[in-house]
């Protein structure tokens, strides 16, 4: 019904606006509504295929196909044909390329803009200004991060193949993020867009032609689930990066552990956001518009914890529900509308029941806005009052709904905005400084947002900690998931271990030593009550504790107990690392002598071994009060701090060889870093490692900091591998556990840093910022400030 | 849905220190929400042809020109009250509608001549009164012109306020101003003219919004039009969210005009669709809401002609105002 001048005036209504869809729906006509695989530069007929819909009309778009093996076998190899070529070319080649793209996607915003909004569902105001924006911006980005990959990164290069699977929320932006930095590094790339939502990377491969990217650099296969795992467990694949599920990540983790491709995973998330009583409350409700209900809520980063000062609660809620109640909810080509459609019909399912389950845990309010009768819309939803142990406060919904409860100090919102499994963003609002600043560093998570939210550029990081998963995408430290360390490894074999060839080495007029565990500063017996022998060439040397479970479990509580360590200043770090040089040179002759003694190694060797070793105590030390992060150059009115933090309770498997400087080489950049570690020394020599706990004792190492357990290493890799509270582990061993630890830690998503069974010259390649990179998390933190 | 809630007229309340110091405004997450509302309301078409007939009902037709003349003054009157041709107001249909504009805005010395030129329309005549634009004539004499203003027949009043009690933080010298101002008014409207461009920073806009609606102002006015900066959505938006806060907690209706800087069509549609937003349909109307403009009826005019011809137009088309 056409309404007349006269009754609109007297109404007032905001009417449509619909985008029109012509162009975008007959470019599809034009491929036949059928698309094929984008391999080798050309698109590859698929034998299958399946239907993908409009889900804001349930319409039928196009035959999508289906990613078979052959056709992944075909895409991996035209990659790795590809990839020494891309490399050739050098950085201001492929920064051409990427220049390139970013031309053409910008001549072509307007139709990605519109193929996202039929395809997936979201507002077109949100692809048209938002996500196609966001993704140019990316390769432009990436063009100059090419050019420069020289000077940036000295003594990196690309991985190789890279299998990159990207998520259906924000599909262009989520291909951009991929492949933008990975072929600016000189990586070759075997992308799969999800299911629902392939139709913009489809344009995209079609760019790819147009811009003349050498053929096999960039592969877009088309499926499901099955051609996902056909990618994750390639065996031609070096490197997997996911963005997706945590639920999916994790079988992802366990697929590839053992198999020697470096991985990256962005997952699920449940971030606070947080509002005090001294913050603007009408922008934090708008906040929360731009947060929440920004993509239908099918936003990784969204603020769905929302928590408010106590004092301000009742007045905030009711605000808050007024501004609900002038959502727009509709036809997601309507430039007017603040929520499209949920991308597909399960996945609307799936919020549905998940709210119908659980809504009676706290007070259910959802606004009576008009929702069109067809398609998949879900209502913008409040659930206040609700206990932080209520489903709904734990669980990921993935949809435009809000769970709230309430705080009374600075440090029970932390407390609450860190009560969960994951850690992607957070966001807080006040108007004090001090506050903001404080509670920044202390919530875990990856990036936080001051009185703003989901702001994000290609100039800055992105990722998670905990179960949203490791490594960040965008800024610098994106860069450092698409290229490996310049270094020479050799396969690792066990060290000499020494017969019980004699039954005591010491005459019997020596007292024996008595080698404990070391945990929360202090020496501690085995809680198993044996111990093992250890014997050098000469015969028995003393005995080492026979550490179990129960002592990982001590030694990581001893650890969390050390968590002020994170927050002392490198100044103070830096003291205690020259202070255990300068302790470690008075004890160089006993050591030397309990080196020889238990490896038999030759004593010119040894005191290379100790002389390295106060020589890395000292670089780390130089480095505490220098590896400080950067300010990102962004386009808001403020400054983005990438913060370098400390991951945590880190464990570490020292390498088997070099028993002192494997050691050093592992504890000194944990400590001069911020983390607190349960290390376990080498497997044949720990006698030496434990020696070193007389000079932590008298070099003020805080209690809990440091925590050496030995014992029967594969047992204690499974407790640490397992342990929740266990935010990263290291693996420098020789007893083949890497691929272990990494399946083992997938249950709790844990970073992992492997040697698969590889081994290095700890002499001359053991120290400095591939250490330093792998014992912090970068954390952006979002200031706009303005008056 | 229109809201056909009853407007109450605001008298004002004491004045809550705790409330107005309790008020914060972000200027970046203000600017974040105010840069996107363009983007985020479309009108087109029909809507918004007739969203164009509505903002030329919010509008104030003003000059403040030290060389106004009578003559001047009666052209400004006659456009004011037929703010577009007959035969466009025939070929669109609306002449049920009855475009006017909201009030002919002028100096004291021109309002006799307002007054006269708009007898027998419903159209008021709002005077710009206290020393304006400064505000720093003795406060005896600025009292006094408020009220022969309304002896002459301006049923509107747009007072300034003394910026140095924003800036120095005097808010109850403010408040007690102001309310002497609304005191002078009488059953006259009284619009406080914040001279948001000369306040520094937006939490000073904010809370000198909250005080001056305490004070019993009827409306709340961005600027003078004479200061460097005028009306912006930034200061709009923060305004426009405390007459809502005030409405929340008194119930009393206060107006909102900007004034200054509005002369396109596409930004009054801006306008009109934030105030939409976070006040609702029952602002969009002359009682509460008014665009201080003189330019801005040249381009609605334009538009409209655009709409009915599918042809874009040109200024010699229509009658200067």
């Amino acid at each position: 019904m056409i309404m007349t001048l006269n009754e609109i005036f007297n109404n007032m209504d905001w009417g449509t606006a619909p985008e029109n869809n012509k162009i975008a729906l007959s470019w599809i006509k034009e491929q036949d509504s059928t698309f094929n695989h984008f391999i080798g530069g050309e698109f590859v007929k698929a034998k299958n295929h399946f239907k993908t819909k409009n889900p804001a009309n349930n319409q039928f778009l196009a035959n999508i196909a289906v990613g078979s093996k052959s056709d992944v076998n075909l895409a991996v190899n035209s990659a790795l044909k590809a990839q020494k070529k891309w490399i050739q070319i050098g950085c201001h080649g492929r920064s051409r390329y990427l220049y390139a793209i970013a031309r053409l996607l910008q001549k072509h915003s307007r139709l990605f803009a519109v193929l996202e909004t039929i395809d997936n569902g979201k507002p077109i105001r949100e692809s048209r200004d938002i996500d196609i924006p966001l993704a140019i911006r990316h390769f432009y980005y990436h063009a100059g991060a090419a050019q420069l990959m020289k000077d940036n990164l000295p003594g990196y290069e690309a991985i190789g193949v890279c299998g990159q699977i990207i998520p259906w929320n924000f599909p262009l932006l989520m291909l951009a993020w991929k492949i933008a930095p990975a072929i600016a590094m000189g990586n070759t790339v075997v992308l799969k867009p999800a299911e629902y939502t392939s139709l913009t990377a489809m344009l995209f491969a079609q760019i790819c032609i147009e811009a003349n990217i050498p053929k096999g650099v960039i592969n877009i296969v088309t499926g499901d689930g099955v051609t996902g795992s056909l990618i994750t467990n390639h065996k031609l694949i070096d490197k997997i990066a996911f963005t997706g599920s945590t639920e999916v990540g994790r079988i992802i983790r366990s697929q590839t552990a053992g198999t020697g491709k470096s991985l990256t995973l962005e997952l699920g998330g449940k971030s606070p956001y947080i509002v005090f009583d001294d913050a603007d409350v009408d922008s934090a409700i708008e906040g929360l518009v731009d947060s929440i209900w920004l993509n239908q809520g099918q936003v990784c980063c969204a603020g769905s914890r929302l928590l408010v000062h106590e004092t301000i609660s009742d007045q905030f809620y009711k605000k808050l529900k007024k501004r609900m109640k002038k959502l727009r909810i509709g036809d997601p080509l309507d430039k007017s509308i603040d929520m499209g459609a949920i991308v597909d019909p399960k996945q609307l399912s799936s919020i549905s029941k998940l709210i119908k389950r659980n809504s009676h845990e706290g007070n259910f309010f959802q606004p009576n806005n008009k929702i069109p009768s067809k398609g998949c819309y879900f209502p913008p939803t409040l659930i206040t009052e609700m206990e932080p142990s209520a489903t709904l406060m734990q669980e990921e919904i993935f949809g435009p709904v809000l769970v709230s409860t309430t705080f009374r100090t600075p440090n029970e919102a932390i407390a609450l905005a860190n009560n969960t499994k994951y850690g992607l963003a957070a966001s807080i609002w006040t108007e004090n400084i001090n506050l903001a600043l404080d509670l920044a560093p202390k919530i875990q998570c990856g990036v936080v947002w001051i009185n703003s939210v989901n702001q994000f550029d290609a100039a800055a990081g992105f990722g998670g900690r905990r179960e949203s998963g490791f490594g960040r995408e965008g800024g610098s430290e994106g860069l450092l998931a698409y290229v490996k360390p310049k270094i020479k490894t050799y396969p690792l074999k066990p060290q000499r271990r020494f017969e019980k060839n004699k039954p005591k080495l010491n005459s019997y007029d020596d007292l024996d030593k008595t080698l404990k565990l070391y945990i929360g500063g202090r020496q501690v017996r085995p809680d198993s009550g044996y111990s093992n022998p250890i014997y050098g060439p000469k015969g028995l040397i003393t005995h080492v504790a026979d550490g179990n479970r129960k002592d990982i479990r001590n030694a990581v509580e001893a650890a969390h107990k050390a968590s002020a360590w994170g927050r002392s200043p490198g100044h103070l770090k830096a003291q205690i690392l020259y202070y255990l040089a300068e302790n470690l040179e008075k004890r160089s002759l006993e050591f030397t002598e309990n080196i020889m003694s238990t490896t038999g190694t030759k004593k010119e060797l040894i005191k290379k071994e100790i002389e390295t070793s106060i020589s890395r105590l000292f670089s780390y030390a130089a480095w505490a009060d220098k590896f400080d992060g950067s300010v990102h150059d962004v386009p808001i009115r403020g400054v983005t701090l990438a913060m370098n933090e400390p991951i945590g309770v880190v464990g570490a498997i020292c390498p088997e060889e070099f028993p002192l400087l494997g050691f050093i080489s592992i504890a000194a950049p944990l400590i001069a870093t911020g983390n607190r570690s349960v290390i376990i020394p080498s497997a044949s020599y720990p006698n030496i490692a434990l020696n070193f706990y007389e000079i932590l004792e008298t070099s003020d190492v805080p209690a809990g900091v440091l925590n050496i357990i030995t014992g029967f290493e594969d047992d204690l890799v499974k407790t640490l591998s397992e342990h929740h509270d266990v935010a990263a582990l290291w693996y420098f061993g020789a007893g083949k556990n890497s691929g272990k630890i990494e399946k083992l830690s997938s249950n709790s998503v844990k970073r992992t840093w492997v040697n698969n069974n590889q081994g290095r010259d700890w002499l001359s390649n053991g120290e400095g910022k591939e250490f330093l990179r792998n014992a912090t998390d970068i954390k952006n933190i979002w200031i706009p400030y303005g008056e | 849905m229109k809201n056909n809630e009853k407007i109450i007229a605001n008298i004002g309340t004491e004045l809550d220190l705790d409330w107005v110091l309790m008020t914060q405004a972000n200027t970046s997450a203000i600017e974040r929400r105010a840069n996107n509302i363009g983007n985020r309301r479309s009108i087109k078409k029909q809507y918004q042809a007739a969203w164009l007939l509505k903002a030329i009902t919010l509008i104030d037709l003003t000059t403040l020109s030290g060389d106004d003349t009578e003559k001047r003054v009666h052209r400004l009157c006659a456009k004011g009250k037929q703010p577009i041709s007959k035969l466009l107001v025939d070929e669109l249909g609306i002449q049920t509608l009855k475009i006017q504009v909201g009030a002919i805005c002028v100096y004291h010395e021109m309002v006799k001549t307002a007054v006269n030129a708009l007898k027998n329309t419903t159209i008021p005549v709002a005077a710009v009164s206290t020393g304006f634009p400064a505000g720093l004539s003795p406060l005896n004499l600025r009292i006094k012109e408020i009220k022969e203003s309304v002896k002459i027949g301006a049923s509107e009043i747009d007072i300034v306020i003394s910026r140095r009690h924003v800036l120095n933080g005097n808010w109850s010298a403010l408040y007690e101003e102001v309310k002497l101002f609304k005191q002078a008014c009488g059953n006259a409207h009284m619009k406080a003219i914040l001279a948001t461009g000369d306040l520094g920073t937006l939490r000073n806009v904010a809370r000198a919004s909250l005080v001056c609606m305490m004070a019993g102002a009827d409306f709340i006015k961005t600027s003078t039009g004479k200061e460097n900066i005028n009306s912006t959505l930034p200061v709009t938006l923060t305004m426009l969210r405390q007459i809502r806060d005030f409405h929340e907690r008194t119930g009393y209706h206060v107006g909102y005009k900007p004034a200054g800087g509005i002369s396109k069509a596409k930004d009054a549609l801006t306008y009109l669709s934030l105030i939409k937003d976070e006040l609702g349909d029952q602002w969009l109307n002359p009682d509460l809401f008014r665009f201080g403009a003189s330019s801005l009826l040249g381009d609605i005019e334009r538009q409209l002609d655009h709409f009915n011809t599918g042809q874009y137009s040109a200024n010699f088309r229509h009658g200067m105002g």
